[in-house]
């Protein structure tokens, strides 16, 4: 069992997830920005590591990833940086990002590298189930990585049950179908999405995504699902200001009180 | 050998759909029902009426004979230059606009990159007064004004694309966002054979009209339908794969596809993708791109804006690897000589993303009596800001 895996056994409710971009909004902020999230109570932690293409994203996370890149930020980079990963952090962590990166290191390889500094999923919004049921599902499972898939509002039954059969770590519930970084459907079409995914009884758990930036809809979306992922938001903040560390404690203390 | 697209969407090593979960149900949608609905009557009677009423085709296939005497071969030139808005484009977007309708859309987004594509898509939805909304570069709306002013003339919406290099891959990604954000109403008429399956080969599909007039046209001319050699030029690769579609299986007629080198294919100025290009993925399908080691997509250069773009077609990519079509480059200065040639020989401006397969008749030898069709794919019309400043007219 990994640590995703135990935390899900351990808490069932108000899960707090965090994203950040590796290398943004400067290199070497990676460990320190993950340092401080712990620090300051979230529960586990999703690294994008950036793509110069990334479709499935708004303009802030759009922004992070091409100043990550200017930056220097590389998968080669990132696993170094990640080195010290356990020794300084203690919650999950995963990693997010875009098909080609990952197929360009080679996808045993991705998964190996992760797998040693104490990676527990993995999350690439881009490749298919097909391809990930056919091609790329032992890399994963034999370094113990959990592959964790999107489920939208226009995603079948049928298609969402299998999803959850290929799950091994939880179920990302996207609020809405849009690019990340856009404000919370809070319509009743949206509630019956949820209580439908709710009524088929999955085995896995269900953190719902996208949208998701303050107080409100953080609780809105944990009366639906185990918690919810706080991206764009939160991007948002650590680059507005040079002194970024000192307001993450307040950026997740707003959230949770 | 098997050229074609298999169940699972792929050629060979190449294609497939990776795609994030929010665009699945509209490429399901599509992968379901698009060939059912192009295999319906009203849709082909409909489809053939527009291309020949509308469009203007058959196109011409036209013997050059100016330029056949200085090259020492028959060359014929299909001439889809000629098409209502001046290139091959239209083909697709005809096609496309009817099975959007069929589909229940209401809405057409398209990516351009030189504008010619935007064009013929806005032209479609005019006629059926869909609303229309292109993106577009940044940098290609300062460098197509022309071409901006028509779309925006026939009612369409031109956003640009402000993210990344503001070209023509950074358009794709925000019309593929846009596709994310109206999953319903919408349909995204891609204009080349890439992006997610069923794409690549729904567009060849309607660009395969180009080869199967060709080769009507070759027995009415020559009394044989096999030519020696068939050209044409690839930025993503429509109108090459429209022009090989039907002699993709005639193993004994060589074809050749050319590509944009720009400054010349190591100069770091080119968008040379069989050679400079590695497999991976771009906008939903694997394929070949130009990318580096840590997986980003690389901006690639030509002076055509058709041509300038980091990746093939998952098809090409396949006939690549499996050595069906020879890919070859063709620098900037090559397809601007080739431009002026066809010119002063025949009367004829071609565009120079057309003028890339035109410039490789000057590295080939020929026996006198060899057949050579080339898809002449558009005009030079919007070319002239460049024409004028490379040839100082």
């Amino acid at each position: 069992m990994n640590r995703l895996q135990q935390l899900f056994e351990k808490k069932k409710n108000n899960i707090l997830s965090i994203y950040f971009t590796a290398g943004y909004p400067e290199i070497g902020a990676t460990l320190k920005i993950a340092e401080a999230l712990e620090k300051a109570g979230a529960d586990f932690l999703e690294i994008g590591f950036p793509y110069s293409d990334p479709l499935a994203d708004g303009p802030i996370i759009q922004n992070s990833s091409q100043v990550a890149i200017e930056n220097g930020m590389t998968l080669k980079l990132l696993f170094q940086q990640l080195k010290d990963l356990r020794a300084k952090v203690s919650i999950p962590v995963l990693l997010m990002g875009y098909a080609n990166p990952m197929l360009q290191y080679g996808v045993a390889n991705f998964c190996k590298a992760a797998a040693d500094v104490g990676i527990d999923g993995v999350i690439v919004p881009d490749l298919p189930l097909y391809e990930y049921e056919e091609i790329y599902k032992n890399d994963f499972i034999d370094n113990g990585l959990s592959n964790v898939f999107l489920v939208t509002p226009q995603t079948s039954n049928e298609r969402i049950k299998k999803i959850d059969g290929l799950s091994n770590g939880f179920i990302y519930l996207l609020s809405s179908s849009a690019t990340t970084g856009k404000s919370l459907d809070v319509s009743d079409e949206i509630g019956a999405y949820y209580d439908r995914v709710k009524s088929l009884n999955l085995e896995n758990p269900l953190i719902i995504g996208f949208g998701i930036s303050d107080k409100n809809s953080f609780m809105r979306a944990s009366k639906y699902a185990n918690g919810a992922i706080v991206g764009s938001a939160f991007v948002k903040t650590i680059g507005d200001t040079k002194d970024y560390l000192s307001h993450i404690p307040e950026f997740i203390r707003k959230i949770r009180d | 050998m098997n050229y074609r697209v298999n169940e699972n969407g792929y050629y060979g090593d190449f294609g497939g759909a990776y795609i994030p979960e929010m665009l699945y149900p509209n490429i399901e949608q599509l992968k379901n029902e698009y060939l059912n609905i192009i295999a319906q009557p009203d849709f082909k009677a409909e489809y053939e009426d527009l291309l020949k009423n509308y469009v203007g085709r058959p196109s011409p296939l036209y013997l050059a004979k100016r330029l056949s005497e200085k090259y020492g071969a028959k060359i014929y030139l299909k001439r889809e230059d000629l098409n209502h808005t001046g290139a091959h484009k239209i083909n697709n977007t005809v096609g496309q606009i009817i099975l959007a309708e069929k589909l229940g859309k209401k809405r057409i987004i398209a990516e351009t990159g030189a504008g010619q594509h935007g064009v013929a898509t806005a032209t479609v939805c005019a006629l059926k007064g869909l609303e229309c909304v292109i993106y577009m570069g940044e940098v290609d709306i300062e460098r197509q004004a022309p071409n901006v002013a028509r779309m925006k003339m026939m009612g369409a919406t031109v956003i640009p694309a402000t993210s990344g290099s503001k070209t023509l891959k950074d358009a794709t990604n925000e019309a593929m966002r846009d596709w994310i954000n109206n999953p319903v109403d919408t349909h995204y008429i891609i204009g080349s054979v890439v992006g997610p399956h069923p794409y690549p080969e729904m567009v060849s599909l309607f660009q395969s009209i180009i080869s199967e007039e060709t080769k009507k046209q070759l027995i009415e001319q020559t009394g044989n339908d096999q030519p020696d050699y068939v050209l044409a030029c690839v930025g993503g690769g429509s109108n090459a794969m429209g022009m090989f579609y039907h002699f993709l299986d005639d193993e004994n007629v060589r074809l050749i596809a050319a590509e944009a080198a720009g400054l010349g294919v190591n100069s770091g100025h080119s968008a040379a993708t069989s050679v400079l290009g590695k497999e991976g993925v771009l906008h939903g399908s694997r394929t070949l791109l130009m990318q580096t080691d840590d997986g980003q997509v690389v901006e690639p250069y030509s002076i055509s804006a058709g041509l300038d773009y980091p990746g093939i077609g998952p098809q090409h990519a396949h006939l690549h690897k499996v050595k069906r079509v020879e890919y070859v480059n063709i620098t900037d200065n090559e397809a601007m000589q080739a431009s002026l040639l066809l010119s002063k020989l025949e009367g004829i401006i071609p565009a120079i993303e057309s003028a890339h397969a035109l410039a490789q008749l000057e590295k080939m030898t020929f026996k006198p009596d060899e057949v050579v069709v080339i898809c002449l794919s558009g005009r030079g019309d919007k070319d002239l800001d460049t024409f004028m400043k490379y040839f100082k007219l």
